[in-house]
């Protein structure tokens, strides 16, 4: 199943490298977003939860421009049926779902290391608990976006579904992980921070679980 | 030969309070050609769909058996092979790189010989590097056959299979219909009279509107 799914990604990738449906979208959503969050602040110094908190929703919005195209571009091209033909519902999750978690990776980086460069308070004392912070968010994010592209590909009025049914989805992982971005930039240490760690593998592995289990209904009409 | 069959127990399928079609019942086993008719509207695209798992029947069960048992939901793409007008295969790709995605995705080896025996049989090996998108109607139709019989499932479902077809596209398809329902199932869903014709027995939807 695993090398079946890895073929559905490089699938994907190809294919993505050939519409570039996804990743412009993606890199003039970063560039808007960030330009005109510098734009609003001019000379000012924004605090350091203010950076953290611009960092997540930068994020956030990034994700809803660009990984619901998993399953609406199927959709909007009509090769759903295609594919429901040559693999099975676990098969086509799995393989969508690596290709969002690389999409998120790939782009959470281009915005952390943009942020790094263009942001004077965005200053990471505690670097591990970043990176964990950052692992386990973009996993969260992944899957849930997956999962909820997954509900809205056969939907009318896509482009508004997906934030909108996203946002509840997404809030209690994009807070704990504004908290945690905080945390790290404050240095607090990794004991200090276990609860809130333990909430974000707690919302991965139930996010995951979940959309393993739903995704048979959701894919067969 | 094959030991394959597809029952249907008591079909009926509802799209919201519309009656499509109710209690159809057959027994289609180990091989022949067997068809499915009715008039525009009568549900033959959607009982085909539901005879290959793609949708679920608002009453009654299709089963699919082999030598070793009940096929698994799960399972069951591997054992069908299918053709119809609405099948769109990825533009993006040529011919030969859609059915080597699809062999591979799959799980199934990618047979060279026999993806080339079928490009020329359907008169498309000389275009099987360029991009589907550049294909014509009829073109793609063929290439459809290709997707379908490329990994020699046990069960054929041709809806209406020689739609955009010219006469010696069509001529193909009916020669490659007879060959493969002398080794499998075959099951047509069409109002064409040449198509019709080839079966063995027929299904009309119209018989089974309540």
């Amino acid at each position: 199943m695993i090398a079946q799914a890895y073929s559905l990604f490089k699938k994907d990738f190809h294919s993505e490298l050939r519409t570039r449906y996804a990743i412009n979208s993606l890199a003039m959503f970063i560039i808007v977003a960030i330009s005109v969050i510098l734009f609003s602040i001019g000379n000012e110094t924004i605090s350091e939860s203010l950076t953290g908190g611009l960092f997540w929703v930068v994020i956030f919005f990034t994700a809803m421009s660009g990984l619901a195209r998993a399953f609406v571009s199927e959709e909007e091209r009509g090769t759903t049926l295609t594919l429901q033909l040559i693999a099975s519902p676990s098969t086509v999750f799995s393989g969508k779902l690596i290709f969002n978690l690389i999409l998120v990776f790939c782009m959470n980086l281009v915005i952390a290391l943009l942020y790094s460069a263009l942001f004077e308070k965005f200053v990471i004392q505690n670097f591990t608990l970043f990176i964990l912070t950052f692992i386990l968010g973009n996993i969260g994010l992944a899957v849930a976006s997956t999962i909820i592209a997954a509900i809205i590909a056969k939907a009318g009025a896509k482009g508004t579904l997906y934030p909108v049914l996203s946002f509840p989805i997404l809030l209690p992982l994009i807070l704990t992980c504004v908290q945690l971005t905080l945390f790290s930039f404050d240095g607090t240490s990794f004991e200090e921070a276990q609860f809130e760690l333990a909430i974000v593998v707690g919302y991965d592995v139930i996010m995951f679980t979940a959309s393993y289990m739903l995704f048979d209904f959701i894919w067969k009409d | 030969m094959s030991s394959y069959s597809i029952q249907s127990q008591n079909l009926s399928k509802l799209f919201g309070r519309r009656l499509i079609f109710k209690d159809i019942n057959f027994n289609w086993a180990e091989k022949g050609i067997f068809g499915i008719s009715g008039p525009n509207g009568s549900g033959k695209s959607t009982l085909v769909k539901i005879v290959a798992g793609l949708i679920a029947p608002s009453s009654g069960k299709i089963i699919h058996k082999h030598s070793a048992g009940e096929i698994i939901p799960e399972k069951l793409h591997n054992h069908i092979g299918f053709v119809s007008p609405y099948l769109v295969l990825y533009e993006e790709f040529s011919a030969w790189e859609n059915l080597k995605i699809f062999a591979k995705i799959r799980g199934v080896s990618f047979n060279v010989e026999k993806v080339n025996y079928y490009l020329a049989g359907f008169l498309l090996d000389n275009r099987k590097n360029d991009l589907v998108k550049t294909y014509s109607s009829g073109m793609k139709q063929r290439l459809k056959f290709i997707f379908a019989l490329m990994h020699s499932p046990e069960v054929l479902i041709f809806d209406e299979p020689t739609s955009n077809l010219d006469e010696e596209g069509k001529k193909v398809v009916y020669k490659i219909v007879i060959e493969e329902g002398n080794q499998r199932v075959v099951i047509i869903a069409s109002n064409e009279v040449k198509d019709l014709e080839l079966c063995s027995e027929v299904l009309l939807l119209e018989n089974f509107k309540g």
